[in-house]
């Protein structure tokens, strides 16, 4: 079943096209990878699925809902939780309260019912900091949860936004470069964490420059040039395209 | 007729003001993201700088009255200019890389303090300029008697905005605040060195309200130590108005709002002379967001 | 640690209770514009403190409260204790319609736009608009408060008012800041675009913040209202609007305990002056700039929330 399903997506900031008429679908329980050299639109891709940019023309449907001119929480609400590639972190709280940011959509208490602490606002609580604690230790972080996010390193913080999109309870996630500025034992640890959130039930996309997480750990790759689709398929199927091999991976040995 | 145009030659003037006010404001935000509150009390001590030089040396009576003038503004520009270094060092500087509220605190601070040294040091009554400096005629315009001082006020104005937009323009230095104010720290990394470019703009930008000060008291003949705050806030309106950050904007900014106070106060009611600017303001603003001029900076995601 | 500090605000509370019992009316009645302050300061908190939203001009919700008082107690005789919650609506709604279009705007044009918000409104007052405001003079004439029969009248007796309302202000508000509501307002001040992606309603919070600062001025508006019997515009100035930002500033951003010291420093200790006269004034705007760049973060600024962990010696404890 499509999950999230793409038609027609075209963006341009000034007169530069900087997403042209790009679709393409995300099956349900997928780990799709987005790949492309640098420019080509991949995290403007992102952008206009999750609110933050709007698209000129085009749609984006997630499970048959017409979301392309929502505002971002209402899409996280729905169901879609991000990541981004320049570390967005809430920098001088601690880890822990990174975490509850995300529980916060599955959270109902108001103003009202903190003042009075009501026996609901204090349960709600309680379950938050559980699932948020949960979350940490999901990601491997546990025990930092007093930290300020940010004294972590660099690839500790990408996981911490992780675990922050993980407890909005997504059904997508889609994760802008993970592996960036992470070491070798960071990435390799990154493919299993991928790997459980599929276990999860949750569907995965991302945009990754370090090709052999791409092909570990995606089961389809889309692959953008110019703000345009160029080729889609299995890791095999597009390491084999000679568009792909010309334009992109021919570029880069 | 008669009335629109007096008044709007009258608006024109203040605005020029008004402008002149502004341009310090909008250029010290353009390279620190500060407001610099204390600018409306430069502004007042440059009007009481040209009150005490002319008392104590008559310029205008030994060297004649247009180079006595001349050289007048010039002082005042000149040690306005060097109490805004003083400021940028004393109140600013130190807080350069502190959350942007406590500098503004701070900023809120120099400013009671520089107004507070004025009323101690003149007293807080008005205080009246010297007379006959510009001959109180008007001059035939077109079938319109406009004082000599207004056409005065609106003609240094300009001069001195066209020469702010030349320097900033066509020379290096002047490119190099620009540079600073898109972002600093590609400019430093080009080589400009930032700290002397903030300088400068602390000087430039006081001298411009320090001239600014000196041409209220000749047009109005009385100062009193809480006028930087009055005039301040309109200036600052106008910096707003234009985009804050963006020269050209706090020169039209500044001029559009003095003649639209200038018209409301005389054709809907001078009662409310002092809301009309930031009830234009908070229009533009929900039509506009980013100001008449100001481009909209997009969050880089 | 915290022990320790819970027995400080224990020993400053009882002190506090037992105060006016050795001052004379005039330090009282200093004492309780430092409580007024005060709450108005906490209110201030929750807009530039905890959203990091840059108003400038609370004075006007202040001013809003008060009037609504005013005018209703003089025209209507209903007791001023009970226009509370009148004045809490009537700020609020004030703040709501005046937030709405601006609440958008970026840091530096809110501050201005709060500012010429403030300025209109005292210019309004003074104009008498609709009649009702009784222009540069004011209002006069609004009846003492009454609690429980027994009027309230003299310095000491206010205090106590102002003192209660105060508790309860810092009681609620401590609530209010751990709590989802306090949480998803600073995420909004750190960074929006963050917070939205993590599916808070940031134009909501804003405005919801923006409301319920004002509301609470709203009140302290009322509080002021019947303790001076007199309003007139001028006690609604841009200065008033500094000096509560000042305190938040200065005492600490998003910290009640900094709010509170902001307060007693900016309210408080200028009185201590008062044979300086002239010079206070100068003194003041240098202290501003000095304690700013030697206390950066304000004087006691925001702690982190406590959570209870889990696990040998958790790294957190009861908040």
């Amino acid at each position: 079943m499509t999950l999230l399903c793409l038609t027609g997506l075209t963006k341009s900031f000034g007169g530069l096209m900087a997403v042209n008429e790009v679709s393409f679908d995300v099956p349900e329980g997928a780990v799709v990878g987005l790949i492309g050299p640098n420019g080509a639109g991949k995290t403007t891709v992102f952008n206009l699925i999750t609110g933050n940019h709007r698209a000129d023309r085009g749609t984006v449907l997630f499970e048959g809902t017409d979301i392309t001119r929502w505002r971002t929480h209402r899409i996280v609400k729905l169901g879609i939780a991000r990541t981004f590639q320049t570390i967005r972190l809430f920098q001088n709280l601690s880890v822990l309260e990174n975490v509850l940011a995300g529980c916060h959509c599955r959270m109902r208490s108001g103003p009202a019912a903190a003042m009075l602490r009501t026996p609901g606002a204090r349960r709600e609580e309680k379950a938050a900091l559980e699932r948020a604690l949960a979350e940490l230790a999901f990601v491997g972080l546990a025990g930092q949860e007093m930290q300020l996010a940010k004294n972590l390193s660099y690839g500790s913080q990408r996981l911490l936004e992780i675990a922050r999109a993980l407890a909005t309870e997504p059904k997508l996630v889609i994760l802008d470069e993970p592996a960036g500025g992470m070491n070798e034992q960071e990435t390799a640890a990154l493919i299993g964490t991928i790997g459980r959130i599929r276990q999860r039930g949750i569907t995965t996309l991302l945009i990754e420059h370090d090709m052999a997480l791409v092909m570990k750990a995606c089961e389809r790759i889309v692959v953008l040039e110019y703000g345009s689709r160029i080729a889609e398929g299995t890791p095999e199927a597009v390491q084999g395209d000679p568009r792909v091999i010309e334009a992109y991976l021919g570029t880069e040995d | 007729m008669e009335e629109f145009f007096q008044q709007l030659t009258n608006g024109l003037a203040v605005g020029s003001i008004y402008a002149l006010i502004a341009l310090g404001y909008t250029m010290v935000y353009g390279v620190l993201k500060l407001i610099n509150f204390a600018h409306g009390d430069l502004f007042t001590i440059g009007a009481y700088l040209g009150m005490t030089l002319l008392a104590s040396f008559a310029l205008h009576e030994t060297i004649g009255p247009f180079l006595g003038l001349v050289v007048l503004a010039l002082m005042v520009m000149g040690l306005v200019a060097v109490l805004g270094a003083i400021v940028e060092r004393t109140a600013y500087r130190p807080l350069r890389e502190s959350p942007r509220l406590s500098a503004v605190v701070s900023a809120l601070g120099a400013s009671i303090f520089l107004q507070n040294a004025v009323m101690l040091i003149y007293g807080a009554r008005f205080q009246v300029y010297p007379e006959g400096l510009v001959p109180e005629t008007s001059v035939d315009l077109f079938g319109l008697y406009v004082p000599v001082v207004r056409i005065l006020v609106l003609f240094v104005s300009l001069a001195l905005m066209a020469g702010l937009y030349a320097f900033i323009q066509k020379t290096r230095i002047g490119t190099a605040i620009r540079a600073a104010a898109i972002d600093q720290d590609a400019a430093r990394l080009m080589g400009i060195d930032v700290n002397r470019v903030i300088l400068l703009v602390f000087l430039i930008g006081p001298a411009l309200g320090g001239a600014a000060g000196l041409l209220v008291g000749m047009q109005y003949g009385q100062i009193n130590f809480t006028m930087g705050w009055t005039y301040g806030m309109k200036a600052f309106t106008a910096a707003i108005l234009g985009g804050i950050g963006n020269i050209p904007g706090a020169m039209l900014g500044g001029i559009l709002l003095g003649v639209i106070e200038a018209l409301g106060s005389a054709y809907i009611s001078i009662a409310w002379k002092d809301a009309i600017a930031f009830f234009v303001l908070i229009l533009i603003l929900i039509v506009r967001p980013t100001g008449l001029l100001g481009e909209r900076v997009a969050d880089k995601i | 640690m915290r022990n320790k500090s819970l027995y400080i605000y224990g020993v400053i509370f009882a002190a506090l209770a037992v105060a006016p019992l050795f001052l004379n009316p005039y330090w009282v009645d200093v004492l309780n514009n430092v409580g007024l302050y005060a709450i108005l300061g906490l209110s201030l908190n929750l807009i530039v403190g905890h959203a990091g939203l840059f108003n400038l001009g609370h004075a006007a919700f202040f001013a809003v409260g008060a009037y609504t008082a005013a005018i209703l107690n003089t025209q209507f005789a209903i007791p001023v204790l009970w226009l509370l919650p009148v004045c809490a609506l009537a700020a609020g709604l004030f703040a709501a319609v005046i937030a709405r279009p601006i609440i958008h705007l970026r840091g530096d044009y809110l501050c201005i736009v709060t500012i010429g918000v403030g300025e209109i409104l005292r210019i309004a007052l003074t104009n008498d608009i609709f009649g009702v405001t009784g222009g540069p003079n004011g209002i006069f004439g609004i009846s003492r408060p009454t609690v429980f029969g027994y009027v309230i009248r003299r310095p000491h007796e206010f205090y106590y008012l102002i003192g209660a309302f105060l508790m309860i202000t810092i009681f609620l508000f401590h609530r209010l800041e751990n709590s989802r509501f306090g949480r998803a307002v600073n995420y909004l001040r750190e960074d929006e675009t963050a917070a939205e992606g993590s599916g808070i309603d940031t134009s909501h919070y804003k405005l919801a913040v923006f409301v319920l600062g004002a509301a609470w001025a709203g009140m302290a508006g009322d509080i002021f209202a019947a303790k001076m019997t007199i309003i007139a515009p001028e006690s609604f100035s841009f200065w008033e609007s500094v000096v509560m930002f000042a305190i938040v500033i200065l005492g600490g951003s998003g910290s009640i305990p900094g709010v509170l010291l902001g307060a007693v420093l900016f309210v408080g200790l200028p009185e201590a002056f008062r044979d300086f006269a002239d010079a206070r004034m100068l003194i003041f705007g240098a202290a501003m700039v000095v304690m700013m760049i030697v206390r950066t973060e304000g004087i006691l600024p925001q702690r982190p929330r406590l959570y209870p962990l889990p696990g040998p010696g958790g790294a957190g404890g009861k908040p």
